[in-house]
């Protein structure tokens, strides 16, 4: 057999294409349903990890199941959308990725932690090398923050990447979004500096561009649920 | 058990003497992004060396087959195949690796190593020598990311695997984690000193100077 061949080449390029993309369809196909479960438990996990809950993948589910009440769809006005409450991962709420195509809202799940509800919001941006995200659990007061939790895909570790990390996301703990009556968000600051007017809390030292995307984002984020904020605030 | 002073010099070369980090200078780019943190640098080694052990051996079976003009690019695919592979099964069996790794399961791909034993060895020799050369790459290159992952992480965030290791007694002295460490220059600096190290001791592989 000439390997030189033109047509043998075609013929054995073309069939190790579609060998690979057969095997990897299989291989995706055969694990997909265990990794949708792991993508699933593994938002259960930060939603609680932002209400300072630090859940095993094993027991995310039950505890999940123990603490958020309700979840829903909200509209552009901050109220409910009718028919999309339930928290099961087939639910809207859970389903709905904030930004994704014809969404009908912006999720928010409602956990009650010791007796006080707890209202909590994700958060998407940009870092330094992709996406970031987040998840904000803010108390009835509709401006208190309760907890937060924050991810990455790729911020470098060491720097960028420690915005996961317990001493950097404890920090929002008790900080207020809202000052006289205003959406001021959050701002994240070179360590050592501050902002007059608002809460802030300390960046991650040569995370400069990590900490500035959490910054925006949570300028962004939350800002789109400033109506639903601000009613929470005005049923009080 | 025992093997032949050929098998030993292919499977334990690329350890010491034919090392490809510190002698070859390949796989410089991964060795330098992923070694912050010991814990990434050691499943990035473990990943690096399966990967590159079962390339070989599938390139090593089809090198009788491989049309010569197209080889790169049937190279390619099976390295990217398998590493599209261990990534999914990671995803399904240890998520919260995957999600450490994140981008470094795919940089495997692009692994200088990767493609230059396939290119060198696989294509040349038999299944089984070239599972021992990949293991034995893999190793080589995995030691050499594990030391300096452990000095990078130990000098740089006072830790190991995440666990504090430098006394908080250290930092109350006046101690400070030396945040230069987290930067890549710093990689480059600890790989150089490995290789001056390793030079001094190997006189053979020491460049002639006019």
């Amino acid at each position: 057999m000439n390997r030189e061949n033109s047509g043998y080449t075609i013929i054995y390029a073309a069939v190790m294409v579609i060998l690979v993309a057969l095997g990897l369809a299989f291989t995706h196909q055969v694990l997909n349903e265990k990794q949708t479960t792991n993508v699933n438990i593994d938002k259960m996990q930060q939603i609680l990890r932002s209400l300072n809950i630090n859940a095993k993948a094993a027991e995310a589910e039950a505890k999940y199941d123990e603490l958020v009440k309700n979840a829903y769809l909200i509209d552009s006005h901050g109220n409910k959308v009718e028919g999309t409450e339930g928290i099961t991962p087939n639910d809207p709420a859970f389903s709905t990725e904030l930004g994704s195509e014809g969404a009908q809202g912006l999720p928010v799940y409602e956990a009650e932690v010791a007796g006080a509800p707890v209202y909590i919001i994700p958060m998407r941006g940009t870092g330094l090398w992709g996406a970031i995200w987040g998840y904000l659990a803010v108390e009835a007061d509709g401006s208190t923050i309760y907890g937060s939790e924050f991810g990455h895909a790729g911020e470098t570790p060491g720097l960028g990447a420690e915005i996961v990390t317990l001493a950097f996301r404890n920090q929002f703990t008790g900080k207020e979004l809202f000052k006289e009556g205003e959406f001021r968000s959050i701002a994240v600051v070179k360590p050592g500096k501050s902002v007059a007017n608002r809460d802030y809390v300390d960046g991650i030292s040569g995370g400069t561009i990590t900490s500035q995307g959490v910054d925006k984002m949570l300028l962004q984020s939350v800002g789109e649920y400033k109506s639903f904020l601000m009613n929470l605030q005005a049923a009080q | 058990m025992a093997l032949s002073s050929k098998t030993k010099a292919v499977l334990l070369g690329p350890l010491n003497k034919n090392n490809p980090v510190i002698v070859q200078v390949l796989g410089i780019c991964s060795a330098l992004a992923v070694t912050s943190k010991l814990e990434p640098s050691l499943v990035m080694a473990i990943s690096v060396t399966i990967v590159v052990a079962f390339a070989n051996v599938i390139i090593s079976l089809l090198r009788k087959t491989i049309p010569n003009r197209i080889r790169i690019i049937v190279q390619l695919v099976v390295a990217a195949a398998l590493v599209t592979i261990v990534s999914e099964v990671l995803k399904a069996f240890a998520y919260d690796v995957n999600k450490q790794l994140s981008v470094f399961v795919g940089l495997i791909v692009t692994n200088c190593i990767l493609m230059g034993r396939l290119e060198a060895f696989a294509l040349g020799n038999g299944p089984w020598p070239s599972f021992l050369d990949g293991i034995g790459n893999g190793l080589g290159y995995g030691w050499i990311l594990i030391v300096v992952g452990f000095f990078r992480e130990l000098l740089g965030s006072g830790t190991l695997m995440g666990h504090q290791v430098i006394p908080q007694a250290f930092y109350d002295a006046g101690y400070e984690n030396n945040g230069l460490m987290m930067l890549a220059p710093m990689a480059i600096l600890l790989v150089a000193c490995i290789i001056w190290i390793h030079r001094a001791n190997n006189k053979e592989l020491q460049e002639e100077t006019n």
